[in-house]
């Protein structure tokens, strides 16, 4: 991919470049994993259980395999090496076997010549299923002789768990709670819920396998994180990982949803088994049951404050529904725990936040990871807490609001920005927009006109705005960078400076995935700014070079960036030290000569041109490779909570204003402001869309998203007509205050930008909802019926 | 079945059809034109929007055989010999595309849009956009998108 500038720019750090794929997928040639074919290849699908828990007494495969045009059946029962993968635990049967713990399972896989004849193939095969009782809450989970999703359990939480269908369980205490409880004035208690969403990325789950012909497999996939697929792949394959090659393809979206496995297993396991190319891609059904969703929670909180404002004691019971597999419930246990109070200094604190295993969809990871749930309950406290206190919201928060110099619960102090207040007051200082503008009046006539598309239920014209009240809301969140409690997550990157004809070019090569957020501009920026060359080209990602970790965790621009730096800072160093030794000066020093690279020149200090990169790369190419780990981690004690478990912090404030329909309950929500810290824009466009399109999924958590789970635990919505998608026409005006406080522990400063505007605007639609019905409003999605006082 | 079709301005056929087959899957799998995008099947995203006999349509909701004899325009067709149309420039350059599955669609959308009116106002874009979904961008660059490209159209830009 070859890199365009910005019109009128060189295109390097802080400017808005244009994307290096961005010709591509406007004239339609990108390849995304759904669009790869080969000559000879099969078509596979994937059969699941319509079952949230049963046994699985048999599978007649025999009908399938008589449909002309069918290649192979394969059932657990085929599986040549390991049975079960997972990211953490490697509890997640491959194929299910014996028994089926949730609503769409894979229980066999069939590939033929044609996607519908394999379709139609394995809704032929004769599974035999007798139905269990399932758990699908907290009480029935944990109830006595509750049936137990996993009974053999001798994974690292086994022993520190209550109860065997509680995945993992994180307190986090701090202070003397009891003392700080006894000094507030004022204490309020509620709890919050919050429903099942779901990534619904566009691009469904693709990818082809390709058999090498010597037993070992290409895999060209859309993944979040190429290396973690293969860590899971090579096991359940029975290959060496060096016979499991991964290739990225092109990436439709992912916010989480392509953290776990999905078809990958599926797909290599036919190609080996058939020896033929297979391609798996999901319909968009099939994608809702294929991967992980965001945890549903159920969040009960207690906050106390003293009459001046200040609060003295927070206590918060977290339960997140980790459906039936592990997935990474752990981590956003600890995410759950560890930012389970806010960015808010606070005394006392007892946070306690477990995910469990039941019969529902498995949950893992999506945007904002745990940290999601929380703020939603947090920011509902503290909207409570300061109405108890005749306060004004912001206010209340900023007199509360961590800073840098803060120590979090869990005894970690914030060593970089932390500019809380700041971004509240960049939100509350916003004029407000004009109320009312979906009325208008004409001016000759003065007769009233009225807008229906600006109004709440829009074209279908449900009012003329009769019964239409305006609110207003605020909220701030918090939310980890890169992945914590001791992982290490380096990221690896190599770097070739050469000439191409007569003209100096630079090759990035990483594993890293870009899902859209914009990796690939900010790699070719960074190369552009650190090699003073225009021309950067990268190479595809894939598993011959060292692991970029996950594209999650707001991490990615950090950790492959801080790599890419890296690594050309070494092949500079290479061509200085040739530019020294051809003009005579000492070779390897000293640093502080002052020499440097800017278009495409030796140039030094003074700003003379010493030599052109062209002649000394005439002497051949320069390489370098360097693999970049951010700051070490600790885990959290297991009783206390206590640890410097974090990286990075990362904030942003939404206001948001709303108008209801408090007759019909419908909302439109008129505009949702954001600020927010990132540290150093690398690339301003960039962040702004990631802050716009993070805002509006934390909308759509907020009023219009869930993915609903029946009493039985089957889904009842996997389509793009029952869970509803914000479109352009629920979308508001979305302004947005970018501030750069450097982070000196980060490359260039940068903070991880991609997750925090997520937490914030789901609690700041709600408030204006609030505001404006008087409702109480504890559990998103809003529906119409919770705002017109049909239903809690 | 064997479809006979004008795509992008030349006579196309497949062979070996299966009659329950979409536009989409022989646009995709048989024609090779990959830039139709396949996110829903379901007529709900927008992503498969192509031109039939020059009106905007769902791909996915259109069988192989309601094409026969027709006139199909894709993604394919926006680029011209001197490049880029303003649509597409305009949102390569304004944020527009993140991880661009929408894209194809939106960029059909827009220029049925721009072709029926020029100038649109404020909410004609948004209710002319409402049928594609975008998941990655909030929609705020799509929009400055159709604003540019209908600025550029309107000093001569194709």
């Amino acid at each position: 991919m070859n890199a365009p500038a910005a019109p009128g720019g060189f295109g390097g750090v802080g400017e808005s470049a244009g994307r290096p794929d961005g010709r591509q997928k406007v004239t339609g040639a990108f390849p995304y994993a759904s669009d790869l074919r080969h000559p000879d290849m099969l078509w596979g699908h994937t059969l699941r259980s319509p079952h949230a828990h049963a046994r699985l007494l048999g599978l007649d495969v025999a009908p399938a395999l008589a449909v002309p045009g069918v290649a192979c059946v394969l059932t657990a029962r085929d599986l040549p090496a390991a049975t079960h993968y997972g990211l953490d635990l490697p509890d997640q049967p491959v194929l299910a076997e014996g028994r089926v713990r949730y609503h769409g399972e894979p229980v066999a896989l069939v590939a033929a010549d044609h996607p519908e004849t394999a379709r139609r193939a394995a809704a032929l095969i004769r599974a035999e299923y007798a139905e269990l009782p399932g758990v699908h809450d907290e009480a029935s989970a944990t109830a006595p002789g509750a049936p137990l999703l996993h009974p053999d359990r001798a994974d690292r939480y086994a022993a520190l768990v209550p109860h065997p269908n509680v995945v993992h369980r994180q307190p986090v205490r701090r202070g003397d709670l009891a003392a700080a409880a006894a000094r507030a004035d004022v204490v309020v208690a509620r709890e919050y819920r919050v429903g099942m969403q779901d990534q619904a990325f566009l691009g469904p789950e693709s990818g082809l396998a390709v058999p090498d012909g010597e037993g070992g497999v290409d895999l060209y996939v859309a993944t979040q994180w190429l290396h973690v697929d293969r860590r899971q792949l090579a096991p359940v394959l029975g290959l060496p990982p060096a016979k499991v090659r991964l290739t990225l393809a092109g990436v439709g979206g992912a916010f989480g949803g392509r953290e776990d496995l999905s078809m990958q297993a599926h797909a290599c396991l036919l190609a080996l088994r058939t020896g033929r190319p297979v391609k798996m891609s999901y319909r968009r059904d099939e994608s809702f049951l294929g991967h992980v969703h965001r945890h549903p929670a159920t969040l009960s909180y207690e906050h106390g404050a003293t009459r001046d404002g200040r609060l003295t004691h927070v206590r918060a019971r977290i339960v997140l529904d980790g459906g039936a597999y592990a997935s990474s419930s752990p981590a956003v246990v600890g995410n759950a725990a560890s930012l389970g109070v806010g960015p808010y200094e606070v005394p006392a604190v007892e946070v306690e936040a477990l995910a469990l295993y039941t019969n529902n969809p498995p949950c893992g990871a999506m945007r904002g990871f745990g940290a999601v749930q929380a703020c939603f309950a947090y920011e509902a406290q503290m909207d409570l807490l300061a109405a108890e206190l005749g306060l004004d919201p912001v206010e209340f928060r900023q007199r509360n609001a961590l800073s840098e110099g803060s120590v979090m619960p869990t005894g970690q102090r914030v060593d970089s920005p932390a500019p809380v207040a700041e971004l509240l007051r960049l939100v509350k200082e916003r004029p407000l927009p004009r109320p009312r503008q979906w009325e208008t009046r004409d001016s000759a006539t003065g007769a009233r006109r009225v807008e229906p598309r600006a109004l709440p239920g829009g074209l279908g014209r449900a009012s003329r705005g009769e019964s239409v009240v305006r609110g207003v809301g605020y909220a701030v969140g918090i939310k980890n960078v890169a992945f914590s409690e001791g992982y290490d997550d380096p990221s690896t990157a190599r770097v070739t400076l050469e000439l191409s004809g007569d003209e100096p070019v630079a090759t990035v090569r990483t594993a890293a995935a870009e899902v859209g957020q914009g990796g690939v501009t900010v790699q070719t920026q960074i190369a552009r700014t650190e090699l003073g060359v225009s021309r950067v080209v990268l190479a595809p990602p894939d598993t011959g070079i060292g692991s970029a970790g996950s594209t999650s965790a707001s991490r990615q621009t950090y950790l492959t960036g801080g790599a890419v730096r890296e690594a050309c800072a070494a092949v500079r160093a290479e061509v200085l030290r040739r530019a020294r030794e051809r003009r005579g000066r000492p070779a390897d020093g000293p640093p502080a000569d002052g020499l440097r690279l800017a278009e495409g020149k030796v140039v030094t200090a003074e700003g003379e041109v010493l030599a052109g990169l062209a002649e000394l790369l005439e002497a051949g190419p320069v390489t370098a490779e360097r693999e970049f780990r951010h700051r070490p981690t600790r885990p959290f004690d297991p009783v206390t909570g206590q640890g410097d478990g974090h990286v990075q912090y990362s904030f942003c404030a939404h206001r948001a204003v709303v108008e209801v329909d408090t007759e019909l309950g419908l909302v439109k929500v008129v505009e949702l402001a954001a600020a927010q810290d990132v540290g150093r824009a690398i690339n301003p466009r960039a962040v702004v869309g990631q802050i716009h399109g993070g805002s509006l999924q934390g909308l759509g958590l907020a009023i219009l998203e869930e993915l609903r789970v029946d009493a039985a635990g089957r889904v009842r919505n996997p389509s793009f007509t029952d869970y509803l998608l914000p479109t352009v026409l629920d979308a508001p005006s979305m302004p947005v205050d970018v501030l750069e406080l450097a982070d000196p522990h980060a490359p260039y400063g940068l903070r991880g930008a991609g997750e925090a505007p997520t937490l914030s605007a789901t609690p700041a639609v709600v408030a204006a909802l609030r505001q404006a019905t008087g409702r109480a409003l504890r559990r998103v999605p809003v529906r119409p019926e919770h705002l017109v006082g049909l239903a809690e | 079945m064997r479809v006979n079709l004008t795509v992008n301005g030349r006579p196309a056929h497949a062979e070996g059809v299966w009659e329950g087959e979409s536009l989409l899957y022989v646009l995709r799998e048989r024609l090779g034109l990959f830039g139709t995008k396949n996110a829903c099947e379901q007529g709900e995203c927008g992503s498969c929007t192509v031109r039939l006999d020059g009106e905007p349509v769902c791909a996915c909701l259109v069988a192989a055989g309601q094409a026969e004899g027709r006139e199909v325009e894709t993604v394919e067709s926006l680029a011209g010999a001197a490049g880029l149309s303003a649509v597409q420039e305009a949102f390569a350059e304004a944020g527009a595309v993140q991880c661009g599955f929408c894209t194809p669609g939106l960029l059909m959308a827009t220029d049925a849009l721009l072709r029926r009116e020029p100038r649109p106002a404020e909410a004609e874009i948004r209710e002319a956009l409402s049928g594609n979904l975008c998941r990655c961008t909030g929609y705020e660059q799509i929009l400055s998108a159709v604003r540019l490209a209908a600025a550029r159209r309107a000093e001569g830009a194709r």
